[in-house]
């Protein structure tokens, strides 16, 4: 199948751009009814609804960050009532507080038709079967993606992260056409795979993959396709527009964002002004039929472009390129949002240790290692060694429940680690990607 | 009992060192010391004839310094002197947590760190051996 949908997809820009106004106006009407956060973003900032008369008019309404989901934690942005919300999602936060994204049917409709039409536009569909490695749960990846290719008729492995050799046993006995997972756990794969004498490329298989939640790169695509003879396809979302949800076509070269979903803007990271395509800013998105939790104007901290080019491939929304970092000092640790406040956070509520640390990042093979170093207090200081071993255990456990990543923590000597003024560089970030 | 020295280490070069300077600068004697390891740490322990200074000496230079309690005990330099310890804390059930040992002009000198402090002690003493005070080592 070509187009999943080619009444939107191969819809022309004119008519899509109507679309979106009408879909933008709606939106705005509804949120300043029905949800008492933006009608008081939207009045502290002097808009109203009507205010917005074209597309362009998108740039008068205030920005949403992070921090608002943090803010009203638990459910303080969610719009619809609680017995329209059929699924919630919750992501780690930067504090230790979690965020919450709730779902009606419709925003889980939406989601899985935006991720049916990206899998078809990487050539899957009936016929294939499909591993998901992405987590199951709390965190987005793994029910998105298993949604999306459930629509497009693939037989879906639900196989989760974690015991990949039986993931590779799997993959054999079953047949395995395509996995969706960390690019990360990709090559850890392979490795392991390796190990247990078989060849991803020769024994299995596999030929495509749905990679993402973590950066990676061009090299990298070019190593998994000759490695393991698998066609890697970047994928990208966040929980807080749903969870994954544009991947790209098989051109390879950017994600379709669908237009009738997403309206996307690139912002220049300093001026806050609109970018014209090709150029590198901020992706800030505005959601434009999310109903539980609506998404105006949100700053993701993602930097990339935006590319308005028709694709070969026909499809005639516009792509954005790979990221190329971030805004803020967000790392991601086998696809895991970590941010260092996190780890200044947990350690605050360890005496043993003190507040001062630094995080160091390796990829040992193809998984990330987080280690934490942190300086031991005088009061937590026993001769004994295993006290000791006690404390690295106990500050290990502590940053492990933060912050959903396994952690290794070093106890130092006070004092020897660096103290900074001003902006604190505490992440050294060793990993070649 | 005696007071013992111990230091919070980074297992890095150039540590021992700097608390071995430190002990020459303020004229401290090391009678004995042992150097306990694990991943990525160590913890250096000594016993020294003037502990406070030591101790003072070693906080300013930014060590984690501690005092720790530990058992001086005279020990036979000759096959069999450790065995006369060893087994009579085991048959009470005292657990030795760590020791070393170091040969002495007349006798050998055993430290330990046990468990059950005061049950050593007691057992120690009852059995005739020697217990070293801090104030004997100076």
């Amino acid at each position: 199948m070509r187009c999943w949908d080619p009444r939107i997809e191969e819809m022309p820009p004119e008519d899509l751009q109507k679309l979106q106004f009408k879909l933008l106006k709606t939106l705005v009407y509804k949120v300043y009814s029905f949800s008492p956060f933006y009608h008081k973003r939207m009045k502290e900032s002097g808009v109203h609804p009507d205010d917005i008369t074209s597309l362009a008019d998108i740039s008068r309404l205030p920005f949403m960050y992070k921090k608002d989901l943090r803010d009203t934690y638990p459910d303080g942005m969610i719009m619809s009532e609680q017995e329209e919300l059929v699924r919630y999602h919750v992501s780690s936060g930067t504090t230790g507080k979690p965020t919450v994204v709730g779902y009606t049917k419709n925003d889980i409709y939406n989601w899985s038709e935006s991720l049916a039409r990206g899998l078809t536009s990487a050539g899957l569909g009936r016929g294939d079967v499909m591993q998901v490695s992405y987590g199951y749960g709390l965190f987005t990846g793994g029910l998105g993606l298993h949604y999306g290719a459930e629509k497009i008729g693939a037989t879906v492995l639900p196989t989760s992260v974690g015991n990949t050799e039986r993931q590779i046993e799997l993959m054999q006995d079953l047949r395995v056409t395509a996995i969706a997972c960390t690019p990360s756990y990709l090559l850890h794969m392979g490795e392991v795979a390796e190990k247990m004498g078989v060849s991803i490329k020769n024994d299995t298989l596999l030929r495509k993959a749905i990679v993402g939640a973590e950066p990676w790169s061009e090299q990298m695509r070019i190593r998994i396709k000759e490695w393991l003879g698998v066609d890697a396809y970047d994928i990208y979302g966040t929980s807080e527009l749903s969870g994954p949800l544009f991947c790209e076509c098989e051109n390879q070269n950017g994600f379709h964002v669908w237009g009738d979903l997403i309206y996307p803007e690139i912002l220049d990271v300093d001026s806050q002004k609109a970018l014209p395509p090709g150029e590198r800013g901020e992706l800030v998105v505005t959601m434009l039929q999310k109903d539980g939790l609506p998404i105006i104007r949100y700053r993701t901290g993602d930097i990339t472009a935006i590319r308005k080019e028709l694709c070969p491939c026909g499809r005639t929304h516009p792509r954005l390129e790979r990221l190329s970092g971030r805004v803020d000092d967000m790392l991601i640790i086998r696809g895991i949002n970590v941010f260092p406040s996190q780890v200044e956070h947990a350690l605050l509520g360890i005496p043993e240790v003190g507040e001062h640390f630094m995080i160091e990042i390796d990829r040992k093979g193809s998984l990330d290692e987080m280690l934490v170093r942190v300086e031991l207090g005088k009061e937590a200081f026993s001769d004994k060694i295993a006290d000791l071993m006690h404390t690295r255990r106990h500050v290990e456990k502590i940053l492990k429940n933060a912050l959903n990543v396994q952690v290794s923590v070093e106890l130092t000597e006070p004092g020897t680690l660096p103290r900074f003024e001003g902006k604190a560089k505490r992440v050294i970030d060793r990993r070649l990607i | 009992m005696i007071r013992q020295i111990s230091l919070f280490s980074e297992n890095k070069p150039g540590r021992l060192a700097a608390m071995a300077k430190a002990c020459q600068e303020e004229k401290v004697n090391i009678l004995a010391f042992s150097i306990a390891e694990a991943e990525g740490f160590g913890v250096i322990r000594a016993l020294v004839d003037k502990p406070d200074v030591a101790y003072k000496k070693l906080t300013e230079l930014g060590f984690n310094v501690a005092f720790t309690h530990v058992i001086a005990v005279e020990m036979r330099d000759e096959p069999g002197g450790l065995y006369d310890i060893a087994s009579k804390l085991s048959e009470a059930g005292i657990n030795i947590e760590y020791s070393y040992a170091f040969s002495g002009k007349s006798k050998a000198i055993l430290i330990l760190r046990v468990d059950q402090v005061e049950e050593a002690i007691r057992l120690l003493i009852s059995n005739a051996f020697t217990l070293i005070a801090s104030d004997s080592i100076q």
